[in-house]
């Protein structure tokens, strides 16, 4: 692997699993010092040891948190350079009809307030490098920005917002001639630990299975290196002229009219 | 760029149409900087200048042939030309490209027709007739083969007097879409996926600059760079390198779940 990250320091949100537990390895492999965050100390125990990562207890969605994650991180660190808005929920979603307020305020929290915190900070803290503003953030939206589903409300609702989000962040760091880009990725459906739980917990596992594959054209899941791949270029500086971006890493589920 | 030459392209062989100038010459240099083996096509005559310096400059790993895309002949040329030498191709990259700008209703029927062969059946033609050779390379790597096709910002959005340039790119955009969908469908290793340049400094830019000027649009060119750079997020043109960048992450096995993708690089400049 090559180091063209070397240098940077990056925060990564929900990186104890999934697509932020491969941008943890992938970032640490390509040079950087990896901060991450989540709730699951267990997990990230062993992502620490296999990477040399750090890992630090925080909910993304509460704002008042958000001042001293930064803090530590520019103190110990000394500076912020990347920042992946991964953290993400469906928990509690529902369809239009049926879901809750509760439901619908927990993925908003996470999805879209979560993600407005990430980026708000990490623009704070990328103005506080020595050199000045500089660094790239990278928003987790997801395929489901551009085709809707009709049982995940909120999720469809958040990762089409948070498109929006990246767009107009990028807009203004570049008006405020910040050299800060900022770019959403939208993968599809990537075998996770979320997606294996929910195939081994569906009547009928190989059924399921078929189904998630067969959503791609290209008639499998992505594994979370190949998304982490994506978000490693677009952390390095070879994406300089990058921002303002929606990237599709989807086996070209939406280029066609499948339909997910 | 730190990533440059770690060699993540050995033994791929790649084919750029339009190779001797800009954003062409751009990724067959990157390319071969990774260890790929590269193939470039222009206008110019084999024996000519430009190709023989270029080619002295590049070194063994690059090759030459005069090829028009709009040629059915000469894309035949190029295949037998890549199977002699090479025998295979991991990587074709349709970047050959014109531009052609005027009000709708003064654009004569023979413009319309010169930008559409170079713009949209180029990359058809040069899709078609290497189709079998990178199935067949598609097994070597993960992520099989790549089809990268140069469309543009203009494939995305409308723009004044550029009716012709915005129907040749939004068509690249669309085909591209539409072989993603057909090889992975059909189980064919290829992928396809368009890369959307914003305004890069490049000879087609500053040709299409100095016409705007001719035309009475701007004083200068230097001025039509400075207004484009500050309407650009980013606030600068993009330098040929960054859009083989992109050209490069496409190639590579780090793509391998791309297909049918639009990646824009642009400075930001249609997210306003």
């Amino acid at each position: 692997m090559s180091k063209r990250l070397a240098g940077k320091v990056a925060l990564i949100t929900g990186g104890t699993s999934g697509i932020g537990a491969g941008a943890v390895r992938r970032l640490a492999a390509e040079g950087a010092l990896v901060v991450f965050t989540g709730s699951n100390a267990a997990a990230a125990e062993a992502l620490c040891a296999d990477t040399g990562a750090r890992f630090l207890t925080h909910r993304v969605q509460e704002a008042e948190a958000w001042p001293a994650l930064i803090d530590t991180i520019l103190t110990d660190h000394g500076r912020l350079d990347i920042a992946f808005a991964n953290a993400g929920v469906e928990a509690g979603d529902n369809s239009v009809e049926d879901i809750t307020i509760d439901g619908w305020n927990n993925v908003l929290g996470v999805n879209q307030t979560g993600v407005m915190l990430t980026v708000q900070h990490a623009i704070r803290a990328m103005k506080r490098n020595p050199e000045g503003p500089v660094g790239s953030i990278i928003i987790n939206s997801s395929m489901n920005a551009h085709r809707a589903m009709g049982n995940f409300l909120a999720y469809s609702v958040t990762k089409a917002a948070v498109v929006a989000l990246a767009k107009s962040a990028a807009v203004h760091c570049g008006n405020r001639g910040y050299q800060i880009r900022v770019n959403a990725i939208l993968p599809g459906v990537v075998e996770t630990a979320m997606i294996s739980n929910l195939i081994a917990q569906a009547p009928d596992p190989a059924a399921a299975r078929a189904s998630y594959e067969g959503m791609a054209p290209l008639k499998r899941m992505a594994n979370v290196e190949e998304i982490a791949g994506l978000v490693a270029y677009l952390a390095s500086d070879e994406a300089a002229f990058i921002s303002g971006s929606e990237y599709v890493i989807d086996g070209a589920t939406t280029a066609g009219m499948m339909g997910v | 760029m730190s990533e440059l030459g770690t060699g993540r392209l050995v033994g791929r062989v790649a084919f750029v149409s339009g190779g001797l100038r800009g954003i062409g010459l751009a990724i067959a240099e990157r390319y071969l900087a990774e260890g790929a083996q590269v193939v470039l096509s222009d206008l110019d005559a084999a024996d000519s200048a430009l190709p023989q310096e270029t080619l002295a400059r590049l070194g063994k790993s690059a090759s030459y042939i005069a090829a028009n895309v709009t040629s059915e002949a000469d894309w035949d040329r190029a295949r037998e030309h890549v199977a002699q030498r090479h025998g295979k191709l991991h990587i074709l990259v349709n970047n050959a490209g014109t531009d052609l700008t005027g009000p709708v209703e003064s654009l004569t029927m023979d413009a319309w027709r010169r930008i559409m062969a170079i713009n949209v059946d180029g990359v058809f033609l040069g899709t078609r007739v290497f189709q079998p050779m990178l199935a067949a390379s598609g097994g070597e790597f993960r992520g099989g083969s790549s089809i990268i096709n140069i469309s543009s910002i203009m494939g995305l959005v409308g723009y004044t007097d550029t009716s012709a340039y915005n129907a040749s790119k939004g068509a690249v955009r669309l085909f591209t879409k539409s072989i993603a969908v057909e090889f992975a469908t059909k189980r064919t290793p290829i992928r396809a996926n368009s890369i959307h340049p914003g305004f890069v400094v490049t000879p087609l830019l500053h040709a299409g600059f100095q016409r705007w000027v001719e035309k009475g649009f701007a004083a200068t060119a230097q001025d039509l760079i400075d207004t484009t750079a500050a309407t650009t997020p980013i606030g600068r043109l993009a330098d040929p390198a960054e859009i083989a960048g992109a050209a490069f992450f496409l190639a590579s096995e780090d793509s391998s779940y791309m297909t049918g993708s639009e990646v824009v690089v642009d400075g930001g400049w249609t997210a306003q």
